[in-house]
């Protein structure tokens, strides 16, 4: 068993740090964050030159042929530098579809063009009643000659403002939280009765209100059956469960380290607070913590690509909840070791404290995987 | 023993709520079940309503226009007005330099402030922390050198309150540096127009700016504005800081949000049915209601006691204790709301109402839940952080 980085995985690794470590400070980050599109244009290009939009798609279909691993290398690196730039929109989820249920003829028209870094993609599955059920779906997909008309609403839909594709689940057949009768749409984000209310997320990240009002969708915009869609969109998000887990490492890393550091140099009572053997604890604690998320990360990893559903939701609801646990002890305690400071926006601690707890927002609380994970029988077989 | 409230201080619970529902402004009440920031008019608004009715103050002695009420009827006057949710009044003037100064101050500076802070006709803010001097308060190096009648005070203050809105600042500031640290603080009132002083707003996690830096260059204090005597601002300010016995836990302030989270969990859907009927959720609340239960069987042991034997003057331990599970459970209280929005917790709309014509799929009530929960990691870092309350307990009580 080898969990050491190939080379190549290795630089990718280190040439991400460097151009994040140079470019993505925190002052830099501030000034993306007041762009008008909340993010940084010149870095996404970069990002492209690097490959990075390229890397998760097969080397045929105009890929790199990364797989769940070089993914989880990217995420943790952009957890780490808090990126504001839809690569997880686009790339993950979006791409995810791309890959997963686009036929050749769709791949071959959308893989250039998120790999060039010009498309961007994002995907709308939350709806008003639906919490964290992507089987829960009000929104209509109505045959209407070769094509679909499609009407409803998405909330929530992460870097839906400046996605010029959304992805989206809607409802074919059946009743709102029926399994089967859910298609997967692609909707060109301009075409007639799209509308869309952009906002920014607690993070500092940006989403949209997205409405539907009889919107004619081609024949070739739907990927995979129109009939049972939901089994692709379960797939994607739970490789995009894996994704989350591995910025959430990055993130907490980087609270950890911000908070190791302000130990070693603030000193009340004429001594560095962080000879304080409480605080120690809380230190370790944090890092206990982060080396389970770590860990399980690389499980959720590992399980990215399997077949057998049940096995896969079920590595990524432990992920999901592990690391939404890990990440609350990590972040609430970076915040009180810091003390008064931690509350500050100027220093970075709290927008990683923010970004944290939104990741353990996004597709269900760490609570409600951990009841899915109970109700899909755990983790471990009884004892025979 | 016995556990019950008498008919008098039931008849009295009535009493309370009567008065808030019919005299709370419905705009000020609306913000606070939303868990909305009020603005300086807010406040003062609701302040002069209460001072009218003589209930601004009214833990205060009754020579300064305190109710004379024991310590039962105040316990029950602060839960109704934190549950119902009234605002409580600005704490800076009601519950910290109001008591020093009636205890402490010459016969002056009470006339002169005391009225003015049951009115809000003053809005006062607190200059104790320092960018060096958190936990250790004492360390602190704002300079009050003496030329004449007036003290030159120099340095900086942090953390401060709602500095933006105020009229007067106390101040410790250190009135000899050869002394031992504690006691070399004396405790300054400065009127906040004196020349020489600067607020700098300092924005917090939650979007706000409700805490400032305040910077005095060669600010001139008149020495009648130093409250008791010279280098014993220590202790008035342990003074100060051991009289929160009643108001820390905010037994009513995280009554109020478990209702709310009961109210709102009873609308937003999880699998087809109200996340109330959730179990694994419906155990979560129940464990903080039994904490919260508990702790307020604390509170009314230490109120009962200071009925029954008066306040010692003694700071009681059980203040620590009240400290940190309140604050425990106040920052239980605001993770479990933001839970409750589920995906909707995500969305950034500061004043929401005013930012989109049509309605949208964004709850009222959602968009606060995150920023309050953020906000609130404040709690068990002032005041005395919890890890400074263990050791206290730990010193004090047991002996180690």
């Amino acid at each position: 068993m080898d969990f050491d980085l190939s080379e190549e995985q290795s630089m990718l690794r280190d040439s991400l740090d460097r151009l994040l470590g140079d470019a993505y400070r925190f002052e830099d980050r501030r000034r993306f964050m007041a762009a008008p599109e909340g993010w940084s244009t010149d870095i996404w290009r970069q990002m492209a030159e690097m490959g990075l939009m390229a890397l998760p798609f097969a080397e045929a279909d105009g890929g790199i042929g990364g797989g769940p691993v070089e993914t989880m290398i990217v995420m943790e690196a952009l957890g780490k530098a808090l990126s504001l730039e839809p690569y997880f929109a686009t790339v993950v989820l979006g791409g995810g579809f791309l890959r997963l249920g686009g036929s050749a003829a769709q791949k071959a028209e959308l893989v250039p063009q998120v790999a060039d870094g010009s498309l961007r993609l994002a995907f709308g599955h939350t709806e008003r009643q639906s919490r964290f059920d992507l089987a829960s779906v009000t929104t209509t997909a109505t045959r209407d000659g070769d094509g679909w008309v499609l009407s409803g609403s998405k909330s929530v839909v992460l870097h839906g403002d400046c996605a010029d594709r959304i992805f989206v689940t809607a409802r074919t057949a059946g009743g709102t939280a029926d399994e089967t009768g859910i298609g997967v749409f692609l909707v060109d984000a301009r075409a007639d009765g799209v509308s869309r209310r952009g906002y920014a997320t607690q993070d500092g990240l940006r989403a949209a209100e997205l409405t539907l009002d009889r919107v004619r969708v081609p024949a070739d915009a739907v990927f995979g059956d129109p009939q049972d869609g939901l089994p692709l969109a379960r797939r994607v998000v739970d490789q995009a469960i894996a994704a989350l887990a591995a910025e959430s490492v990055g993130v907490m890393g980087a609270m950890h380290a911000l908070t190791v550091d302000y130990m070693k140099v603030r000193k009340q009572f004429g001594v560095p607070i962080g000879s304080f053997q409480v605080l120690q604890h809380k230190a370790v604690d944090m890092y206990v913590a982060i080396e389970q998320a770590r860990s399980i990360t690389l499980y959720a990893t590992m399980m990215a690509d399997s077949d057998d559903d049940a096995e896969r939701a079920r590595a990524m609801h432990a992920a999901k909840a592990e690391i939404g646990r890990g990440g609350r002890l990590v972040g609430e305690n970076a915040i009180q070791i810091h003390g008064g400071v931690g509350m500050t926006a100027e220093y970075a601690v709290g927008h990683y404290f923010k970004r944290m707890t939104m990741i353990d927002v996004a597709f269900g609380h760490a609570d409600h995987h951990l009841r899915e994970l109970a109700r899909a029988g755990g983790l471990f077989s009884a004892a025979a | 023993m016995d556990l019950r409230f008498t008919d008098e201080e039931i008849a009295f619970r009535e009493e309370v709520r009567a008065f808030l529902r019919d005299n709370l402004p419905d705009d000020i009440r609306a913000k606070m079940i939303d868990g909305e920031h009020l603005n300086k008019p807010d406040l003062v608004r609701w302040t002069r309503i209460l001072n009218a009715h003589g209930w601004a103050v009214p833990h205060w002695p009754q020579a300064h226009g305190g109710t004379g009420w024991g310590p039962m009827k105040q316990y029950i006057y602060l839960e109704e007005s934190q549950k119902h949710p009234a605002p409580q009044p600005l704490p800076f003037g009601v519950n910290m330099v109001g008591p020093v100064i009636y205890t402490f101050g010459s016969e002056v500076q009470k006339q002169r402030f005391l009225p003015r802070i049951a009115n809000l006709d003053d809005w006062w803010c607190q200059g104790f922390s320092e960018p060096g001097s958190g936990s250790d308060l004492a360390s602190l190096k704002t300079r009050a050198v003496r030329d004449g009648d007036h003290y030159v005070v120099n340095g900086q203050k942090t953390w401060t309150t709602m500095a933006q809105h105020a009229d007067w600042i106390f101040c410790l500031v250190r009135t000899d540096t050869a002394a031992k640290k504690q006691e070399g603080i004396s405790f300054l009132l400065i009127d906040m127009r004196t020349p020489g002083i600067e607020v700098r707003p300092i924005r917090t996690i939650d979007g706000g700016s409700e805490i400032n830096e305040v910077f005095f260059t060669d600010v001139r204090v008149p020495v009648e504005n130093r409250v008791g005597e010279e280098n014993k601002g220590w202790d008035y300010a342990k003074f100060l800081l051991g009289n929160e016995r009643t108001n820390i836990a905010r037994i009513g302030v995280s009554k109020q949000r478990v209702a709310r989270i009961r109210e709102l969990a009873a609308l937003e859907m999880a699998g087809g049915r109200p996340l109330i009927e959730d179990e694994r959720f419906r155990e979560k609340l129940a464990a903080i209601e039994i904490d919260l239960k508990a702790l307020e069987m604390t509170q009314l042991r230490v109120v009962a006691a200071d009925a029954k034997r008066g306040n010692t003057g003694k700071p009681d331990p059980a203040s620590s204790i009240l400290k940190i599970k309140g604050s425990e459970i106040q920052q239980a209280t605001t993770h479990l709301l933001m839970e409750v929005m589920g995906p909707y917790a995500a969305p950034y709309l500061p004043g929401h109402d005013d930012r989109w014509n049509e309605p949208s799929d964004v709850p009222d009530y959602a968009p606060q839940a995150a920023p309050n929960y953020f906000n609130n990691r404040k709690v068990s870092i002032y005041g005395g952080s919890n890890e400074i309350q263990k050791n206290i307990i730990a010193k004090a009580v047991l002996g180690l």
